[in-house]
């Protein structure tokens, strides 16, 4: 399977759920920070259908199937490459520090750590951290924007999404040549994903009333906090809730005066 | 009241009021009360067979002697209701308490069911001695992937400090609640809500706990 092959048919999937989503639009948004609900609950459910006939079966197969070690070191692997991005990102955000500790963890697993199978710097002491494009700009100020399901590729926000460019490029993996390995290396890496989400999701399962309100609920607000990296500023507490919809997440850049 | 009877009444209010006083200075300090019940529920659940095993009675069990003491589900309740809670009258509030609480309960015990060799590391707390709502802040180490932010809000009432809200990944439970909350009142009134929250532990209540994945 070919690379354009697979973008392209992306594609009409992602037109065709708009499609779908349009339709929806007719419902009124009563929730400021998901003014698209209409067009997020189609693509939720969109990607909840994908997810439950093929992603978490796969998921569920491998984490029984393969051995631990195994899993492990894929894990670490791709953990690896994400650390160079990592870096680069903690270092626009002005954590020279957090950057170098980054940097440091890369060039330690990649040589020592047999090109990332085993995470020897996180034994050593050295934190991983979890940065991206999206938490860059949210850093430099640019408010989260509304909350955005995308196909595929799950919660998002508007600035997120705008933010997925940098972060494709910055994927190390991405420069993998032959092509078929790099889809292959792609496909495992979102099923070991899955895999380690498993235990998350069947606890939304029980836990949530409604999944979509609690995916969106929970994803804005772990959004901020990784922005913030866990330092979110707290908002005034409604004591006796005069507004049930408090914002947690800055207004959108361009207020919605419709 | 006879006046034998008044006397040992008030012997005995004097007896409970200087021993609350003198029990105040000793209450615990937040942190530690987290780290306390924390180590607790853990240790239990490491050393516990049948709870490994997914016994889902043991689980609650635990969960009901070892933690909901120190739980203020009304005030958990209030919040995320939000501005409803005071439209609802003093019998609906009590059963919402009541069935939210039982969801947290079997939500939080799906979760112990599942905790196999993670450690629990607590950050140290960013607060004065002096203030009644605080935040303590932890992260449980696992085995694959970034250590999993574990953050509590108490508050100090009568009865000493009480969890009010936990965070789990950077999401406020309560926050998270809200939401949802207000879209089921909205829709079908807090009798629908409440009728919601019963059938869901209802049917929880059913379903086995898995046991943990190898």
């Amino acid at each position: 399977m070919n690379y354009t092959v697979t973008l392209s048919r992306l594609r009409a999937c992602a037109a065709a759920v708009a499609v779908l989503g349009l339709s929806g639009c007719a419902t009124t948004a009563n929730n400021p920070q998901d003014p698209l609900e209409g067009y997020n609950r189609a693509v939720f459910s969109f990607n909840d259908a994908v997810d439950r006939t093929v992603l978490k079966p796969t998921a569920t197969a491998y984490k029984k199937v393969v051995p631990g070690f195994a899993q492990t070191g894929v894990n670490n692997f791709f953990g690896n490459l994400s650390d160079a991005w990592s870096s680069v990102n903690n270092l626009l955000q002005g954590k020279g520090e957090d950057g170098a500790t980054d940097f440091g963890r890369f060039a330690l697993n990649s040589t020592f750590g047999i090109f990332g199978l085993l995470d020897i710097a996180s034994e050593a002491g050295m934190p991983k951290h979890n940065e991206d494009f999206g938490q860059t700009l949210g850093k430099w100020g640019v408010p989260s924007g509304p909350y955005l399901m995308l196909p595929l590729l799950g919660p998002s926000t508007v600035r997120d999404t705008a933010a997925l460019p940098a972060d494709f490029a910055g994927d190390v993996w991405k420069y993998k040549e032959p092509t078929n390995w790099r889809n292959i290396g792609a496909g495992v890496r979102v099923v070991d994903k899955r895999a380690s989400l498993l235990d998350a999701s069947s606890l939304m399962e029980e836990a949530a009333l409604d999944r979509y309100e609690f995916l969106r609920d929970g994803y804005l607000q772990r959004r901020q906090s990784q922005v913030y990296d866990g330092d979110v500023p707290r908002q005034a507490d409604d004591a006796d809730a005069g507004d049930a919809n408090s914002q947690v997440v800055p207004q959108p850049v361009s207020p919605d005066k419709k | 009241m006879k006046p034998v009877m008044q006397m040992f009444a008030a012997a005995a209010a004097t007896v409970a009021f200087s021993t609350s006083v003198f029990a105040a200075p000793s209450a615990e300090a937040p942190d530690a009360l987290v780290k306390r019940i924390s180590a607790e529920v853990i240790d239990s659940v490491k050393a516990d067979k049948d709870i490994q095993g997914g016994n889902r009675n043991k689980i609650m069990e635990l969960v009901n002697s070892k933690i909901l003491p120190y739980v203020d589900a009304p005030k958990m309740t209030q919040q995320a209701a939000g501005r409803h809670w005071r439209t609802a009258t003093p019998e609906q509030q009590q059963k919402l308490t009541q069935e939210f609480r039982t969801l947290l309960v079997y939500t939080y015990a799906g979760a112990l069911s599942t905790i196999k060799n993670e450690t629990v590391e607590f950050k140290p707390m960013r607060s004065s001695p002096a203030d009644t709502d605080v935040e303590v802040r932890s992260q449980v180490n696992v085995s694959r992937g970034e250590p999993i932010t574990l953050n509590y809000r108490l508050s100090k009432g009568d009865q000493g400090w009480k969890i009010y809200d936990v965070n789990v990944l950077g999401a406020w439970l309560v926050e998270t609640y809200k939401s949802t909350f207000n879209s089921e009142i909205s829709k079908s009134g807090i009798d629908g809500l409440i009728k919601r929250l019963a059938d869901r532990n209802a049917q929880l209540a059913s379903k086995p706990l898995a046991a943990p994945a190898k």
